[in-house]
């Protein structure tokens, strides 16, 4: 009796110690950093984020991965396919499906989807890297619930502030109007596609058209999935408009390229689509787009000392041009130096070291807002910081830097002047 | 919202309209037979037009066919394909008109997930058969669009000519108006309807190749379409030819007018063009041409 009331007694202190060992002892150390990165896989969009994403992983690895208080631990990459250009629902259910097997997000694409999504994952505590959603709701959220959305950061500007790229880029085209066609007072027709990420865009052009010397003669909302827009075309030509202001996202932007060089509309087609900066845009038109202006986070002009490495290095390894959305390869090297800062993976503790970034990326310099701005973690814009550029197609492999151009004393090496079509030039010598 | 204050504008609403229009109506008039004479509504109907849109873009971009032996061949291969659907999926249960719509639906989203599968949705393109444009009365239309014109004329022509005097076009007539006695006098209803379905796929299929140079190739091609086709079915008549035909230039008129005269609202062009045809249809619930036209049916 005696001996087994020691017995009991000896296991039942080896249990204590055992118990009290797990208690104080530290945490291991993760063995890979996982990082989810979700978007249209079957769409350019999600080539574009998971090529970013795969470049930065493969550099950040080869060097001997994350160095999380002196232990050095890989990336590994999940991909997630969200299919959310067509479904918001799945969109969500693929994050939350993967949020056991994710430390952090970085990718995503379109602003609806990514509204969704941003609730999911915030209920898990993850740090999110938005690299292709644009609307500014998405970062008004962490201004109004900060508790709730801290773990939310854009990898890229928001639409209002694409909004003023498009405007700088306007009054550059507007002045090279004014100087080749002797026309004093432009007439521009606004094009912009009906999905939310556009609607500052296009209130933005209706106010601030007028205040630069121009007229706006009408502004059309086609479907972004629009095939056919020669009567928009045609309604457009039939108001004399010189320039064609577009901001697009879907295939009305591939069909508005190949029918704009088809039918010659004599408008410069200008502005900003979300597919327009890739080599499937020039295949898609047919080359019709040519003269086309896109705008996108990235171009092939010296941005920073490693936007040119970074876009020769895409280039011969996908034999495509990055998208803005690419922008995953800033993203996950900012998180790299923000987990080696905080010494962890814990959530709560990398926001606060996320909200200190000041990194200089192959898309520019990239800081957030601080959490008392009307966008909190978004990206911040303007010169010495994330300007984007608009690039123009000469050709099938000759996309060109046109703005900013003298933008706020802002030129970057590499850029050309803008160019118009040579119809353009052509009718409006005629019809004065 | 912008008036019409000038001539221009109503010459570009007119010249759209038919350009358009035409190209509706080709789609509804297949659409129309496939239903008159086999009382088929395949709602899959535009996925062939989506088939052969991007079997064309096969053929000619990737296999490197000349482009008319390509788009040949896309008519061909979709239409086995949407012959091979109704044969073996649709004609068995023909007589459970709502099991019919159902497993269309079911099939019209089958085969977008397959495009998916294969092509993703990066948007594709084919060059078009006549590049350029014409100017008519001071408006520019595509070279391709008179093509599409060309060809849709020439096959509603010879639609007429082939149902008013074919034997097998008038055996189509007669099954429409009544399939039980053509059967009695010694016509086979199955097979009249299977070359009335035949017919009416390869119309689909032959708009495609000749409309997607100007549009963009994309797994979601064919749902604008459908929604098109189905409201002028409906608010010419089910079945009636002549109400398919004239719908379609009312609906497109419709569709051009807004883009032209409320272009900021240019994104619900269709669903305006589908409220002309719910105004329509309160006054006349069987259409323009419906059940009081019964002997002009097909």
């Amino acid at each position: 009796m005696l001996r087994r009331m020691m017995s009991a007694s000896v296991l039942s202190m080896c249990l204590v110690l055992v118990l009290a060992a797990s208690f104080l002892a530290a945490p291991a150390a993760p063995s890979e950093v996982r990082i989810g990165v979700p978007g249209p896989m079957k769409a350019p969009q999600g080539d574009n984020i998971w090529r970013g994403a795969v470049l930065a992983q493969e550099e950040i690895n080869k060097a001997g991965g994350v160095n999380i208080k002196g232990v050095k631990t890989l990336i590994k990459l999940v991909k997630i396919d969200t299919n959310e250009l067509l479904s918001v629902s799945d969109a969500v259910v693929a994050v939350e499906r993967a949020a056991n097997d994710v430390d952090f997000y970085v990718g995503m694409s379109r602003s609806e989807s990514t509204l969704a999504m941003q609730d999911v994952i915030v209920k898990y505590k993850k740090i999110i890297v938005d690299c292709g959603a644009v609307h500014p709701e998405l970062t008004m959220r962490v201004a109004r619930d900060y508790n709730k959305y801290k773990y939310f950061f854009k990898g890229t500007i928001n639409s209002s502030f694409q909004g003023q790229v498009l405007m700088g880029h306007l009054d550059d085209v507007a002045k090279v109007v004014r100087e080749q066609l002797g026309i004093a007072k432009p007439k521009v027709a606004v094009l912009v596609d009906k999905l939310q990420w556009a609607d500052p865009i296009a209130k933005m052009v209706e106010t601030r058209a007028p205040e630069m010397g121009l007229e706006v003669v009408g502004v059309w909302r086609p479907s972004a999935m629009a095939s056919d827009v020669s009567a928009e075309l045609t309604a457009i030509k039939g108001a004399g408009a010189q320039i064609l202001f577009h901001a697009t996202a879907g295939s009305m932007g591939i069909a508005l390229g190949k029918q704009w060089g088809e039918l010659q509309i004599p408008a410069a087609l200008v502005g900003g689509d979300a597919v327009g900066s890739v080599k499937s845009y020039w295949q898609a038109t047919e080359g019709l787009g040519k003269y086309n202006t896109v705008m996108a986070g990235i171009g092939p002009a010296k941005i920073t000392e490693k936007t040119m490495p970074f876009w020769l290095a895409y280039v011969k390894r996908f034999g495509d041009f990055p998208g803005y959305d690419s922008s995953t390869y800033d993203a996950i090297y900012i998180l790299k130096e923000a987990i080696e800062r905080a010494g962890t993976l814990n959530a709560d503790t990398l926001v606060t070291e996320m909200e200190k970034t000041d990194y200089r990326g192959a898309f520019g310099r990239i800081v957030f807002f601080p959490r008392t701005h009307q966008y909190p973690h978004d990206v911040q814009f303007g010169p010495g910081y994330d300007t984007w550029v608009v690039s123009q197609w000469l050709g099938p492999d000759n996309l060109s830097v046109v703005w900013p151009m003298g933008w706020k004393g802002v030129t970057y090496e590499g850029s050309t002047k803008y160019q118009l079509p040579p119809w353009v030039i052509d009718y409006w010598k005629k019809h004065k | 919202m912008v008036r019409p204050e000038k001539e221009e504008d109503l010459l570009q609403v007119l010249i759209s309209g038919i350009v358009i229009g035409t190209v509706y109506a080709v789609l509804a008039l297949g659409f129309s037979l496939i239903w008159g004479a086999a009382r088929i509504v395949n709602m899959a109907y535009t996925s062939f037009y989506m088939a052969a849109a991007y079997l064309f873009y096969v053929f000619y971009s990737l296999v490197h066919l000349n482009i008319f032996v390509s788009a040949a061949l896309a008519v061909m291969a979709a239409s086995l394909i949407g012959v091979a659907m109704y044969k073996f999926l649709l004609e068995p249960i023909r007589a459970h008109e709502t099991v019919v719509i159902l497993v269309s639906i079911v099939m019209a989203f089958f085969f977008e997930e397959c495009v998916l599968s294969i092509f993703g949705t990066t948007f594709r393109s084919v060059p078009p058969f006549v590049s350029g444009y014409r100017e008519v009365f001071g408006v520019r239309v595509l070279n391709q669009h008179f093509l599409a014109l060309l060809v849709s004329i020439v096959l509603i022509i010879g639609l007429w000519l082939f149902l008013s005097r074919s034997r097998t076009g008038i055996a189509i007539r007669a099954t429409s108006q009544d399939r039980e006695i053509v059967n009695v006098m010694g016509i086979s209803e199955k097979r009249v309807s299977l070359i009335a379905i035949s017919i009416g796929i390869g119309f689909v299929c032959v708009s495609s190749v000749i409309i997607t140079p100007i549009y963009v190739v994309e797994p979601l091609m064919w749902m604008h379409p459908i929604i098109m086709v189905l409201a002028i079915v409906v608010l010419g008549g089910l079945g009636s030819l002549k109400g398919s035909f004239v719908a379609a230039y009312i609906l497109a008129f419709s569709e051009v007018a807004v883009v032209n005269w409320i272009p900021m609202g240019s994104f619900i062009k269709s669903a305006i063009a589908l409220l002309v045809m719910v105004i329509v249809l309160s006054k006349r619930p069987e259409g323009m041409f419906g059940t009081l036209f019964e002997d002009e049916r097909l």
